[in-house]
């Protein structure tokens, strides 16, 4: 199902929030992060609460503004830090892949076409991304205004973009999303308190889809949810997928989830990406040791597995992100680690096809 | 350090508990909440039994009734939830008669609770030294300062804390997430409870974290043999540390029986439906999950009869007039569902027919 076009690609993004009072780049909070996701297919992300997965689903939408590192969506580069090889484009001003999708850059500095504007986007120009770009927030009931019908919030989308001429398509939109989302049309002229969770949720997904979008970030939108309604939800969110032909990046703790939905799933820890690979096979075999033990640590709902499995548990807790520790960010808590682990940052690279990690670990090999 | 020599040592005239005896038992309790709207009845006649040694899993969606349940027994229900019927007995006495000052007394020596939420638990004004001496002193009025500060230190040494004689002078937020669990856990084990009620201590915290404070119950539970009850809607963390397992829907107790019974060979619909809404471990392919269709129950206006009825797949038209009655389906567990019922009949026509 998934075409192999590369739909959103982020290369070495950061994201730093300074704190005030204190020296140094502040909270780390996304360390040189670089993955792509192709059109049609749902990478999923995983980790540890503070490891940065929420930061990076917000900074790749520039609800955060990133502090270096370059986004390109569909084409085009929607945010450039600098300081990154420039690559070739074309008339259009759209990036050249060559065919096994990486990235042509020009071999001289400063050569090429003079298209390449070194300067951030406005925000403005991220209008129209906006549009194709969106986000279901975990906690249904925090994302919607409370004084605003779901008629109004659904509305309120479709009136910023323009994207109805008259009043009764609108109305007829906001109906037709609703339906979609599994609520009834009367539901539009209530409020959300006026909603259980699970249809709380329904109606962020709605917004979300009001604009219709190409590319939704699904920000832990089921862990709010009761067991019996997550389910519902799933299936909805696949079916969406398939009939509108959605991207998802799906960020949640709940592997078992995750490890459903995703095609691909990346693994984050203390901002870093540790681990990305197809989901089965990173399932199957996990080669990064926080992987295994983020593994290990799931509670299996079979009473005769969970009695015979071997459980790896992590000792201590997730170090500050104010002040990571040097090299690898997990040789603290790395039941292998080595001298070298504390001193070079393993590098994030494709160990076998469509698996990538990041440690020295898999250099002896 | 030997956590059943310190039972010895401090428990005095206390009972040694041991594993198997009946520790607490609670007979068709009803709960309501008399509000403004009409009566409540969260909790609707629910009954079971816990040994020493036991751990027993309540698994049920949000408003099912599960916490409500627990908060009875420890009595901290509040106004205007109210104990309407139905028993409560814990080591053969009555914990429903018991006065202001029993009950207070009862609650933290002899059974202990431990939140979801363990930041809003904790006082941030106070260190955690001083809020682990205070539970101790709570109940123990000779124990001395000193000595009081000891036992704290060898508590939180217990639940895996390092460098404790620093961490008795900090405050709540200068834990983690996991830590303050942990602090939780002290607090709540520092009388030698013989009962812990643990309502989704794990909930807020992540797999790693909960991996490490499931390990960590299991190993205090085998020391202490205490009896515990943990709240939870997670099956796989019921699947990890309960012996037994308790299934509430709407106030309801569906189905009841030992962990392996529930998972394996499950009673009612309402368990089978959980079990099938989830995604499979070993599952190597993309399989599409089953979910419970509709919504959970409104309380204020239940459903005559089954109040799974609306939302089973299997609903017949008794379903929708009588609640049914509990049918056995083997040692230690059983079911109520109609559909049970029907089988069962249909068995003893069987042997009927046999022995005729």
């Amino acid at each position: 199902m998934a075409e192999d076009k590369i739909l959103l690609e982020v290369q070495n993004l950061k994201k730093y929030f300074p704190v005030k009072g204190v020296k140094g780049p502040g909270v780390q909070a996304v360390e040189n992060v670089s993955l792509y996701i192709r059109r049609g297919e749902t990478l999923g992300l995983v980790g540890e609460s503070g490891c940065g997965k929420t930061t990076l689903g917000r900074t790749i939408l520039r609800l955060h503004e990133p502090t270096s590192g370059r986004i390109i969506y569909d084409g085009k580069v929607i945010f450039d830090g600098g300081g990154l090889p420039e690559p070739v484009r074309d008339a259009e001003g759209n990036v050249c892949r060559d065919e096994a999708g990486q990235l042509k850059y020009q071999t001289e500095a400063g050569g090429g076409d003079s298209q390449y504007v070194p300067s951030k986007f406005y925000a403005e120009k991220m209008l129209p991304y906006r549009r194709k770009m969106q986000i279901i927030f975990q906690d249904p009931s925090a994302s919607l205004d409370p004084r605003m019908t779901v008629g109004e919030i659904i509305g309120e989308a479709i009136d910023i973009h323009k994207l109805t001429s008259s009043r009764a398509e609108r109305t007829e939109r906001i109906k037709e999303l609703l339906g979609r989302v599994g609520l009834n049309t009367e539901h539009a002229n209530r409020y959300p308190h006026e909603f259980s969770g699970g249809q709380q949720q329904r109606v962020g997904i709605a917004r979300a889809l009001a604009v219709k979008p190409e590319f939704i970030v699904c920000d832990e939108p089921i862990s709010a949810l009761d067991v019996s309604i997550q389910s519902q939800v799933v299936n909805m969110l696949e079916d969406m997928q398939a009939d509108l032909g959605l991207t998802y990046l799906f960020i949640a703790h709940d592997l078992s989830v995750v490890r459903h939905i995703s095609n691909r799933i990346g693994v984050m820890y203390l901002g870093s990406l540790v681990e990305l690979a197809e989901s089965y096979e990173l399932n199957r075999r996990p080669l990064h040791p926080y992987t295994q033990t983020l593994l290990s640590a799931v509670p299996v709902p079979d009473p005769e597995v969970s009695r015979s499995r071997q459980r790896l548990v992590l000792e201590g807790d997730i170090p500050s992100p104010m002040n990571p520790p040097s090299g690898c960010r997990f040789h603290t808590r790395c039941p292998y680690a080595t001298e070298k682990c504390s001193q070079i940052t393993p590098e994030f690279k494709e160990v076998e096809h469509d698996h990538w990690v990041a440690c020295h670990l898999m250099d002896k090999q | 350090m030997d956590l059943n020599k310190d039972v010895q040592n401090t428990g005095g005239e206390q009972v040694q508990p041991v594993p198997g005896q009946k520790l607490l038992e609670v007979q068709d309790l009803h709960v309501s909440f008399f509000t403004p709207a009409g009566e409540v009845k969260a909790v609707g006649g629910i009954s079971y039994e816990l040994n020493y040694g036991e751990v027993m899993g309540i698994v049920g969606e949000s408003g099912s009734g599960k916490s409500v349940e627990a908060y009875s027994i420890i009595g901290l229900l509040q106004s205007p939830g109210k104990v309407v019927g139905g028993s409560i007995t814990f080591e053969g006495q009555d914990v429903l008669a018991f006065s202001k000052s029993e009950m207070s007394s009862f609650r933290g020596s002899k059974v202990a609770m431990i939140f979801q939420n363990p930041m809003t638990c904790l006082n941030p004004v106070y260190t955690i030294g001083n809020q682990l001496m205070e539970a101790l002193r709570a109940h123990d009025k000779s124990i001395s300062k000193e000595e009081a500060a000891k036992r704290a230190m060898e508590m939180l040494e217990l639940v895996g804390i390092n460098n404790v004689q620093k961490r008795m002078k900090q405050y709540p937020h200068e834990f983690s997430g996991g830590m303050r669990q942990r602090v939780m856990i002290a607090m709540g084990l520092i009388c030698h409870p013989k009962l812990l009620i643990a309502d989704e201590p794990t909930t807020a915290l992540d797999v790693t974290i909960q991996a490490q404070i499931l390990e960590l119950m299991k190993d205090l539970q085998k020391k202490t043999h205490m009896g515990i009850i943990f709240i939870t809607h997670n099956l796989g963390v019921v699947a990890e540390i309960c012996d037994k397992v308790s299934v509430m829907y709407a106030g309801k107790m569906v189905e009841q029986g030992k962990v392996d019974d529930i998972f394996y060979h499950p009673g009612h619909p309402y368990t089978l439906g959980l079990l099938r809404s989830m995604p499979r471990v070993d599952a190597e392919e993309h399989e599409r999950l089953i979910p419970i269709e509709g919504t959970p129950v409104d309380m204020l206006n239940p459903p005559e009869g089954c109040p799974f009825a609306p939302r089973c797949e299997s609903c017949m038209k008794i379903c929708l007039q009588k609640m049914p009655p509990y049918v056995e389906l083997g040692e230690g567990h059983r079911s109520a569902c109609w559909l049970r019922v029907q089988e069962q009949l249909k068995n003893q026509k069987k042997e009927g027919e046999h022995n005729g």
